[in-house]
């Protein structure tokens, strides 16, 4: 018999109840207390940037703040470490191409 | 201790000063030897700018030092990889008042006599130059001659130019300069041994007033701290380097107290980076919120749009200051068998070639490319009392 073996399901916790955030537009479900990248992976979404030089795709690497691979634009804002900001209801993920400034460029 | 080697010159240092000796020599056909305590670009160099600049100089031997450096950058620009990031992007003073502005403009005035291309740009259009420039500024003057490289790997460049008869020896830190009995330098000693060679340069950066001592000669070469911020990367939001006015009064001032003026410049890589400050504190890295602070406002004086950027990290590093603001470039009389090359302050990054080309002429014996004089190391007091 399968065991829930979520993190959830070990401490016997329950949740909050769940709401929505999107991801270029398209709605995602997210827990409370949950980090945006942790809410992309849990709807199946792996990259949520492109590299700079090379546009290349990258989402969360290290999950705990250090490597800056899983920036994100959040509400309109680039370079959020989405491993580390927790998801709040309506909270807009975008795609970040590159250094997500490019409207500075002159 | 044995000879473990032996070379036609011996350079110690391995920032861009000691690269671009070595790489010079090497053109001459002379065996160089390199030898550092640290890495390449580990020292001065490194916690650079890479600011390749006539624009900040006024007429005398520095200026006719930073007009050769800027032709033999240009020429390295073809000759080493686009790796270095050199970029002839051009320089932009900023004046904020008509009373600076006139300053500047006579300062320009001079310098175009001798021979800078400095072109007036009245303060309506600057902004052409610079769309992101805050609007209602007096002034400024361009200078087309400025360029950029990426310090570290300029250096590091030069030194693999340099080809076969370069032998690098890093993370060996000289202990002695080896002397024969009529005084003349023979080489240098390391923990791993003795290095020979006839010719010694002190390529040393912040540190070439320690080294001078070693060889008992005085060269009061002090450290001047300078912050740099660094913020996230970004398109190209500022296309030359830009700095106020106020900036070239500071680096001609010889005060000890903090002085801040902003310098902005992109780089290829994408971060802005934020300088410049200066102050004598010797060799005391400890960060400081307050100059930071300065820098960062500054800066967004000049380009309000950094307000809405962040900065990443700041790094410091320290200007080996002389006290007329010149270098030591040459043999020391006092001390037959060595040559300085240290002391350029915070234009050593654009002073490499032509201070490479002046020490590789002088170790091969012949006529260095222009007047030295200015230059000489034993300018200030003979080394009895060290």
């Amino acid at each position: 018999m399968a065991r829930d073996r979520s993190p959830a399901a070990l401490v016997g916790a329950a949740t909050d109840d769940a709401f929505e955030i999107t991801f270029d537009g398209r709605p995602v479900t997210a827990l409370p207390g949950q980090s945006v990248a942790a809410a992309l992976w849990a709807a199946g979404i792996l990259a949520w940037r492109s590299t700079r030089v090379g546009g290349r795709p990258r989402g969360a690497f290290c999950g705990i703040g250090q490597c800056y691979d899983c920036l994100a634009t959040v509400n309109g804002r680039p370079n959020r470490r989405a491993c580390l900001l927790p998801a709040r209801p309506g909270d807009a993920i975008t795609t970040q191409e590159g250094h997500g400034h490019a409207e500075l460029g002159v | 201790m044995p000879t473990r080697h032996s070379s036609d010159l011996l350079v110690i240092g391995a920032g861009v000063i000691g690269a671009a000796c070595a790489y010079y020599a090497a053109r001459r056909g002379l065996n160089v030897t390199v030898v550092d305590r640290g890495p390449v670009a580990g020292g001065t160099t490194g916690a650079g700018e890479g600011n390749l600049l006539v624009s900040d100089k006024g007429p005398g031997p520095e200026l006719e030092l930073a007009q050769l450096s800027t032709s033999l950058w240009h020429e390295l620009s073809d000759a080493l990889p686009r790796e270095i990031e050199y970029e002839a992007k051009g320089g932009l003073v900023v004046a904020s008042g008509t009373e600076d502005l006139a300053a500047l403009r006579t300062f320009a005035a001079r310098q175009a006599a001798a021979g800078v291309t400095a072109e007036t740009v009245p303060g309506d259009r600057l902004g052409d130059l610079e769309p992101h420039l805050t609007p209602g500024l007096a002034g400024g003057v361009h200078y087309p001659q400025d360029a950029q490289v990426q310090p570290a790997l300029a250096a590091a460049h030069l030194l693999r130019a340099a080809g076969g008869r370069v032998r690098l020896r890093l993370g060996e830190p000289v202990t002695g300069i080896l002397t024969a009995t009529d005084g003349r330098v023979r080489g240098v000693r390391t923990p791993s041994g003795d290095l020979h060679a006839p010719c010694v340069v002190n390529a040393a950066g912040a540190w070439g007033g320690e080294l001078a001592r070693l060889a008992g000669v005085l060269l009061p070469v002090r450290p001047r701290r300078g912050f740099v911020l660094v913020t996230e990367p970004l398109p190209r939001v500022v296309r030359r380097k830009v700095y106020s006015a106020d900036y070239v009064a500071d680096v001609a001032s010889g005060s000890a107290a903090l002085q801040t003026s902003a310098v902005v410049e992109g780089t290829p890589a994408g971060p802005v980076l934020i300088g410049a400050s200066r102050e004598r504190v010797g060799f005391d890295r400890t960060l400081s919120v307050e100059v930071l602070r300065r820098l960062a406002a500054q800066a967004v004086r000049l380009f309000p749009v950094l307000a809405t950027v962040r900065a990443l990290r700041t790094y410091a590093g320290f200007r080996p200051y002389l006290p007329d603001h010149l270098p030591a470039i040459g043999h020391d009389p006092r001390r037959p068998g060595l040559l300085h090359a240290c002391g350029h302050e915070g234009a050593g990054i654009g002073l490499a070639p032509a201070t490479g080309q002046i020490i590789a002429a002088l170790a091969a014996g012949d006529e260095p490319p222009l007047d030295v004089r200015p230059f000489r190391p034993e300018r200030f007091g003979d080394g009895a009392a060290c």
